[in-house]
Protein backbone atom coordinates (compact mmCIF):
# COMPACT_ATOMS: atom_id res chain seq x y z
CA UNK A 1 0.00 0.00 0.00
CA UNK A 2 2.68 2.63 0.86
CA UNK A 3 4.65 1.60 -2.23
CA UNK A 4 1.60 1.84 -4.50
CA UNK A 5 0.77 5.25 -3.04
CA UNK A 6 4.35 6.36 -3.59
CA UNK A 7 4.07 5.36 -7.27
CA UNK A 8 0.77 7.25 -7.73
CA UNK A 9 2.02 10.38 -5.93
CA UNK A 10 5.36 10.27 -7.75
CA UNK A 11 3.53 10.26 -11.11
CA UNK A 12 1.37 13.17 -9.93
CA UNK A 13 4.43 15.04 -8.64
CA UNK A 14 6.36 14.59 -11.90
CA UNK A 15 3.27 15.67 -13.86
CA UNK A 16 2.82 18.74 -11.69
CA UNK A 17 6.51 19.67 -12.00
CA UNK A 18 6.27 19.41 -15.81
CA UNK A 19 3.00 21.39 -15.89
CA UNK A 20 4.25 24.17 -13.63
CA UNK A 21 7.67 24.22 -15.28
CA UNK A 22 6.42 24.48 -18.86
CA UNK A 23 3.11 26.28 -18.20
CA UNK A 24 1.26 23.74 -20.35
CA UNK A 25 -2.52 23.67 -19.83
CA UNK A 26 -2.80 19.92 -19.09
CA UNK A 27 -3.39 19.32 -15.34
CA UNK A 28 -0.43 17.71 -13.55
CA UNK A 29 -2.41 14.61 -12.46
CA UNK A 30 -3.45 13.98 -16.12
CA UNK A 31 0.24 14.04 -17.14
CA UNK A 32 0.81 11.62 -14.24
CA UNK A 33 -1.98 9.39 -15.61
CA UNK A 34 -0.26 9.36 -19.03
CA UNK A 35 3.12 8.48 -17.48
CA UNK A 36 1.61 5.62 -15.47
CA UNK A 37 -0.27 4.37 -18.56
CA UNK A 38 2.94 4.31 -20.62
CA UNK A 39 4.69 2.49 -17.77
CA UNK A 40 1.86 -0.08 -17.44
CA UNK A 41 1.74 -0.77 -21.19
CA UNK A 42 5.53 -1.22 -21.33
CA UNK A 43 5.83 -3.30 -18.16
CA UNK A 44 2.84 -5.52 -18.96
CA UNK A 45 0.51 -4.40 -16.16
CA UNK A 46 0.27 -3.19 -12.57
CA UNK A 47 1.66 -5.11 -9.59
CA UNK A 48 -1.04 -6.59 -7.31
CA UNK A 49 -0.33 -3.79 -4.77
CA UNK A 50 -0.80 -1.04 -7.33
CA UNK A 51 -3.93 -2.66 -8.75
CA UNK A 52 -5.53 -3.02 -5.28
CA UNK A 53 -4.65 0.51 -4.16
CA UNK A 54 -5.75 2.04 -7.48
CA UNK A 55 -9.03 0.15 -7.53
CA UNK A 56 -9.61 1.02 -3.87
CA UNK A 57 -9.23 4.74 -4.66
CA UNK A 58 -11.44 4.51 -7.74
CA UNK A 59 -14.17 2.58 -5.91
CA UNK A 60 -14.70 5.62 -3.67
CA UNK A 61 -14.13 8.22 -6.40
CA UNK A 62 -17.65 9.51 -5.76
CA UNK A 63 -16.68 10.47 -2.19
CA UNK A 64 -13.58 12.33 -3.37
CA UNK A 65 -15.69 14.82 -5.40
CA UNK A 66 -17.79 15.81 -2.39
CA UNK A 67 -15.55 18.48 -0.77
CA UNK A 68 -15.16 20.36 -4.07
CA UNK A 69 -18.85 19.94 -4.88
CA UNK A 70 -19.88 21.47 -1.56
CA UNK A 71 -18.08 24.59 -2.85
CA UNK A 72 -21.33 25.22 -4.72
CA UNK A 73 -22.45 27.16 -1.61
CA UNK A 74 -20.04 29.91 -2.66
CA UNK A 75 -21.51 29.99 -6.20
CA UNK A 76 -25.26 30.02 -5.50
CA UNK A 77 -25.72 33.58 -6.79
CA UNK A 78 -23.82 32.79 -10.00
CA UNK A 79 -25.94 29.67 -10.57
CA UNK A 80 -29.23 31.48 -9.93
CA UNK A 81 -28.33 34.41 -12.22
CA UNK A 82 -27.42 32.09 -15.11
CA UNK A 83 -29.78 29.16 -14.54
CA UNK A 84 -31.42 29.25 -18.00
CA UNK A 85 -28.11 29.54 -19.87
CA UNK A 86 -26.57 26.70 -17.82
CA UNK A 87 -29.49 24.30 -18.23
CA UNK A 88 -29.89 24.88 -21.98
CA UNK A 89 -26.12 24.70 -22.51
CA UNK A 90 -25.77 21.37 -20.66
CA UNK A 91 -28.88 19.77 -22.19
CA UNK A 92 -28.08 20.62 -25.83
CA UNK A 93 -24.33 19.95 -25.63
CA UNK A 94 -24.75 16.59 -23.88
CA UNK A 95 -27.31 15.47 -26.49
CA UNK A 96 -25.00 16.58 -29.35
CA UNK A 97 -21.99 14.88 -27.73
CA UNK A 98 -23.87 11.58 -27.41
CA UNK A 99 -25.09 11.71 -31.03
CA UNK A 100 -21.82 12.79 -32.68
CA UNK A 101 -19.63 10.26 -30.83
CA UNK A 102 -22.14 7.41 -31.11
CA UNK A 103 -23.02 7.87 -34.79
CA UNK A 104 -19.39 8.29 -35.88
CA UNK A 105 -18.27 5.20 -33.93
CA UNK A 106 -21.24 3.26 -35.30
CA UNK A 107 -20.22 4.28 -38.84
CA UNK A 108 -16.60 3.17 -38.25
CA UNK A 109 -17.76 -0.21 -36.91
CA UNK A 110 -20.39 -0.78 -39.65
CA UNK A 111 -20.29 -4.31 -40.97
CA UNK A 112 -18.43 -5.57 -37.90
CA UNK A 113 -20.25 -7.90 -35.54
CA UNK A 114 -21.65 -6.26 -32.40
CA UNK A 115 -19.29 -7.49 -29.68
CA UNK B 1 -25.51 29.38 15.93
CA UNK B 2 -24.63 31.95 18.60
CA UNK B 3 -28.21 32.58 19.69
CA UNK B 4 -29.09 28.89 19.62
CA UNK B 5 -26.35 27.50 21.87
CA UNK B 6 -25.53 27.95 25.57
CA UNK B 7 -22.16 29.68 26.02
CA UNK B 8 -19.89 26.65 26.77
CA UNK B 9 -21.19 24.86 23.69
CA UNK B 10 -20.67 27.99 21.65
CA UNK B 11 -17.00 27.96 22.63
CA UNK B 12 -16.70 24.30 21.60
CA UNK B 13 -18.41 25.15 18.31
CA UNK B 14 -16.08 28.07 17.51
CA UNK B 15 -13.10 25.91 18.46
CA UNK B 16 -14.20 23.06 16.19
CA UNK B 17 -14.64 25.51 13.30
CA UNK B 18 -10.89 26.11 13.30
CA UNK B 19 -10.03 22.37 13.34
CA UNK B 20 -10.06 19.76 10.55
CA UNK B 21 -11.93 17.16 12.65
CA UNK B 22 -15.48 18.44 12.16
CA UNK B 23 -15.40 18.91 8.37
CA UNK B 24 -13.72 15.56 7.81
CA UNK B 25 -16.09 13.63 10.12
CA UNK B 26 -19.16 15.36 8.67
CA UNK B 27 -18.10 14.48 5.10
CA UNK B 28 -17.60 10.78 5.90
CA UNK B 29 -20.79 10.47 7.97
CA UNK B 30 -22.93 12.24 5.37
CA UNK B 31 -21.38 10.02 2.66
CA UNK B 32 -22.40 6.90 4.60
CA UNK B 33 -25.95 8.24 5.00
CA UNK B 34 -26.11 9.08 1.28
CA UNK B 35 -24.95 5.53 0.45
CA UNK B 36 -27.73 4.14 2.65
CA UNK B 37 -30.30 6.29 0.82
CA UNK B 38 -28.88 5.11 -2.52
CA UNK B 39 -29.12 1.47 -1.43
CA UNK B 40 -32.73 2.01 -0.28
CA UNK B 41 -33.52 3.58 -3.67
CA UNK B 42 -32.17 0.45 -5.36
CA UNK B 43 -29.30 2.44 -7.03
CA UNK B 44 -31.85 4.12 -9.32
CA UNK B 45 -30.64 6.43 -12.11
CA UNK B 46 -31.78 9.58 -10.26
CA UNK B 47 -30.15 8.45 -7.01
CA UNK B 48 -26.46 9.30 -6.61
CA UNK B 49 -24.54 9.34 -3.30
CA UNK B 50 -22.18 12.08 -4.50
CA UNK B 51 -25.08 14.40 -5.36
CA UNK B 52 -26.94 13.55 -2.13
CA UNK B 53 -23.80 14.18 -0.04
CA UNK B 54 -23.14 17.54 -1.68
CA UNK B 55 -26.76 18.66 -1.19
CA UNK B 56 -26.87 17.56 2.47
CA UNK B 57 -23.50 19.11 3.37
CA UNK B 58 -24.28 22.34 1.49
CA UNK B 59 -27.61 22.58 3.37
CA UNK B 60 -25.79 21.95 6.68
CA UNK B 61 -23.27 24.73 5.96
CA UNK B 62 -26.05 27.17 5.06
CA UNK B 63 -28.22 26.30 8.09
CA UNK B 64 -25.33 26.47 10.61
CA UNK B 65 -23.85 29.54 8.84
CA UNK B 66 -20.51 27.73 8.59
CA UNK B 67 -18.12 29.16 5.99
CA UNK B 68 -16.91 26.91 3.18
CA UNK B 69 -13.32 27.65 4.24
CA UNK B 70 -14.01 26.33 7.75
CA UNK B 71 -15.53 23.15 6.28
CA UNK B 72 -12.70 22.73 3.78
CA UNK B 73 -10.07 22.82 6.58
CA UNK B 74 -11.09 19.19 7.22
CA UNK B 75 -12.50 18.18 3.84
CA UNK B 76 -9.18 18.99 2.16
CA UNK B 77 -7.82 15.62 3.34
CA UNK B 78 -10.40 13.85 1.18
CA UNK B 79 -10.07 16.39 -1.64
CA UNK B 80 -6.32 15.74 -1.83
CA UNK B 81 -6.92 12.12 -2.87
CA UNK B 82 -8.44 13.30 -6.19
CA UNK B 83 -4.89 13.72 -7.53
CA UNK B 84 -3.66 10.14 -6.98
CA UNK B 85 -7.14 8.86 -8.00
CA UNK B 86 -6.78 10.66 -11.34
CA UNK B 87 -3.39 9.01 -11.86
CA UNK B 88 -4.96 5.65 -10.91
CA UNK B 89 -7.39 5.97 -13.87
CA UNK B 90 -4.43 4.64 -15.89
CA UNK B 91 -5.11 1.17 -14.39
CA UNK B 92 -8.59 0.60 -15.95
CA UNK B 93 -7.32 2.25 -19.16
CA UNK B 94 -4.51 -0.30 -19.26
CA UNK B 95 -7.09 -3.09 -18.80
CA UNK B 96 -8.94 -1.75 -21.88
CA UNK B 97 -5.70 -1.27 -23.83
CA UNK B 98 -6.30 -4.18 -26.30
CA UNK B 99 -9.69 -2.68 -27.28
CA UNK B 100 -8.17 0.80 -27.63
CA UNK B 101 -5.40 -0.58 -29.88
CA UNK B 102 -7.81 -2.59 -32.06
CA UNK B 103 -10.12 0.36 -32.81
CA UNK B 104 -7.58 3.15 -32.37
CA UNK B 105 -8.53 5.39 -35.33
CA UNK B 106 -12.29 4.90 -34.89
CA UNK B 107 -12.10 5.70 -31.17
CA UNK B 108 -9.85 8.76 -31.51
CA UNK B 109 -11.89 10.30 -34.38
CA UNK B 110 -15.32 9.63 -32.83
CA UNK B 111 -14.26 10.67 -29.36
CA UNK B 112 -12.47 13.88 -30.29
CA UNK B 113 -15.33 14.95 -32.60
CA UNK B 114 -17.91 14.36 -29.88
CA UNK B 115 -15.68 16.03 -27.32
CA UNK B 116 -15.18 19.19 -29.43
CA UNK B 117 -18.91 19.41 -30.29
CA UNK B 118 -19.99 18.94 -26.67
CA UNK B 119 -17.48 21.41 -25.17
CA UNK B 120 -17.82 23.94 -28.02
CA UNK B 121 -21.63 23.98 -28.09
CA UNK B 122 -21.81 24.20 -24.28
CA UNK B 123 -19.57 27.29 -24.19
CA UNK B 124 -21.15 28.95 -27.26
CA UNK B 125 -24.73 28.54 -25.96
CA UNK B 126 -23.86 29.90 -22.51
CA UNK B 127 -21.90 32.79 -24.05
CA UNK B 128 -24.75 33.63 -26.45
CA UNK B 129 -27.17 33.69 -23.52
CA UNK B 130 -25.05 36.23 -21.71
CA UNK B 131 -23.35 34.10 -19.06
CA UNK B 132 -20.12 35.65 -17.65
CA UNK B 133 -16.72 34.30 -18.65
CA UNK B 134 -16.19 32.27 -15.44
CA UNK B 135 -19.44 30.35 -16.09
CA UNK B 136 -18.67 29.86 -19.81
CA UNK B 137 -15.16 28.50 -19.12
CA UNK B 138 -16.42 26.31 -16.26
CA UNK B 139 -18.94 24.72 -18.66
CA UNK B 140 -16.20 23.74 -21.16
CA UNK B 141 -14.94 20.58 -19.39
CA UNK B 142 -18.38 19.48 -18.05
CA UNK B 143 -18.40 16.19 -20.03
CA UNK B 144 -15.07 15.14 -18.45
CA UNK B 145 -14.74 13.09 -15.26
CA UNK B 146 -14.73 15.42 -12.22
CA UNK B 147 -11.09 15.31 -11.04
CA UNK B 148 -9.77 16.09 -14.53
CA UNK B 149 -12.56 18.60 -15.28
CA UNK B 150 -11.77 20.61 -12.16
CA UNK B 151 -8.07 20.71 -13.03
CA UNK B 152 -8.87 21.94 -16.55
CA UNK B 153 -11.26 24.65 -15.26
CA UNK B 154 -8.64 25.82 -12.75
CA UNK B 155 -5.96 26.10 -15.44
CA UNK B 156 -8.19 28.10 -17.81
CA UNK B 157 -9.49 30.57 -15.21
CA UNK B 158 -12.86 28.91 -14.55
CA UNK B 159 -14.34 28.03 -11.13
CA UNK B 160 -13.53 24.40 -10.19
CA UNK B 161 -16.52 24.22 -7.81
CA UNK B 162 -18.89 25.43 -10.58
CA UNK B 163 -17.37 22.83 -12.91
CA UNK B 164 -17.94 20.12 -10.29
CA UNK B 165 -21.65 21.05 -10.25
CA UNK B 166 -21.88 21.18 -14.07
CA UNK B 167 -20.14 17.80 -14.39
CA UNK B 168 -22.67 16.31 -11.99
CA UNK B 169 -25.70 17.80 -13.83
CA UNK B 170 -24.27 16.59 -17.16
CA UNK B 171 -23.78 13.08 -15.78
CA UNK B 172 -27.29 12.85 -14.38
CA UNK B 173 -28.85 14.26 -17.57
CA UNK B 174 -26.74 11.97 -19.78
CA UNK B 175 -27.59 8.90 -17.68
CA UNK B 176 -31.28 9.78 -17.94
CA UNK B 177 -31.46 10.31 -21.72
CA UNK B 178 -28.71 8.07 -23.18
CA UNK B 179 -30.73 4.87 -23.73
CA UNK B 180 -33.64 6.81 -25.29
CA UNK B 181 -31.29 8.80 -27.57
CA UNK B 182 -29.55 5.61 -28.77
CA UNK B 183 -32.91 4.02 -29.52
CA UNK B 184 -34.21 7.03 -31.47
CA UNK B 185 -30.92 7.36 -33.40
CA UNK B 186 -31.00 3.61 -34.22
CA UNK B 187 -27.60 3.22 -32.58
CA UNK B 188 -27.42 -0.47 -31.76
CA UNK B 189 -23.69 -1.22 -31.42
CA UNK B 190 -22.76 -1.58 -27.72
CA UNK B 191 -19.25 -0.30 -28.38
CA UNK B 192 -20.59 2.90 -29.98
CA UNK B 193 -23.17 3.35 -27.20
CA UNK B 194 -20.58 2.92 -24.46
CA UNK B 195 -18.08 5.24 -26.12
CA UNK B 196 -20.77 7.92 -26.60
CA UNK B 197 -22.00 7.63 -23.01
CA UNK B 198 -18.47 7.89 -21.56
CA UNK B 199 -17.50 10.79 -23.84
CA UNK B 200 -20.62 12.95 -23.37
CA UNK B 201 -21.52 12.13 -19.76
CA UNK B 202 -18.52 10.38 -18.11
CA UNK B 203 -18.97 7.89 -15.23
CA UNK B 204 -22.65 8.43 -14.49
CA UNK B 205 -23.83 7.53 -18.01
CA UNK B 206 -21.20 4.78 -18.22
CA UNK B 207 -22.57 3.23 -15.02
CA UNK B 208 -26.03 3.26 -16.63
CA UNK B 209 -24.70 1.49 -19.77
CA UNK B 210 -22.77 -1.02 -17.65
CA UNK B 211 -26.11 -2.28 -16.31
CA UNK B 212 -27.07 -3.18 -19.90
CA UNK B 213 -23.81 -4.47 -21.37
CA UNK B 214 -20.28 -5.30 -20.17
CA UNK B 215 -18.91 -4.21 -23.56
CA UNK B 216 -20.66 -0.85 -23.37
CA UNK B 217 -19.26 -0.41 -19.86
CA UNK B 218 -15.70 -1.17 -20.97
CA UNK B 219 -15.90 1.30 -23.88
CA UNK B 220 -17.46 3.88 -21.55
CA UNK B 221 -14.55 3.40 -19.16
CA UNK B 222 -11.92 3.95 -21.80
CA UNK B 223 -13.85 6.97 -23.16
CA UNK B 224 -13.77 8.59 -19.70
CA UNK B 225 -9.98 8.44 -19.50
CA UNK B 226 -9.32 9.33 -23.15
CA UNK B 227 -11.79 12.23 -23.12
CA UNK B 228 -10.11 13.62 -20.00
CA UNK B 229 -6.75 13.64 -21.77
CA UNK B 230 -8.17 14.94 -25.09
CA UNK B 231 -10.21 17.72 -23.48
CA UNK B 232 -7.13 18.88 -21.52
CA UNK B 233 -5.42 19.29 -24.89
CA UNK B 234 -8.34 20.63 -26.97
CA UNK B 235 -10.14 23.01 -24.60
CA UNK B 236 -7.33 25.62 -24.30
CA UNK B 237 -7.30 25.78 -28.12
CA UNK B 238 -11.11 26.12 -28.32
CA UNK B 239 -11.13 28.83 -25.65
CA UNK B 240 -8.54 30.96 -27.49
CA UNK B 241 -10.23 30.24 -30.85
CA UNK B 242 -13.57 31.53 -29.58
CA UNK B 243 -11.79 34.41 -27.85
CA UNK B 244 -13.34 33.77 -24.42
Amino acid sequence: MPRAFAVLLLCQLLGTIIQEGTGMPIPGPVLGLLMLLVYLVRSGGPSPHLRDTGQGLLRYLGLLFVPAGVGVVTELQELRDNAAAIILSIAVSTLLGLLVTGLLMNWFLRGQANA
Amino acid sequence: MHSLLPLPFFHVWTYLQTQPLLGLTATLCVWEIACLIDARAGHAAWSNPTVFSILILAALLLVTKTSYQAYFTGAVYIHFLLGPATVALAIPMHTNWPAIKRHFVAIIVSLSSGSVVAAGSAMLIAHAMGAPRAVVISLGPKSVTTPIAMGIAQNLGGQPSLTAVFVMITGMFGAMICTLVFKLARLHDWRAQGLAAGTAAHGLATARMLLLSETAGAFGGLAIGLNGILTSLILPILVSLFGF
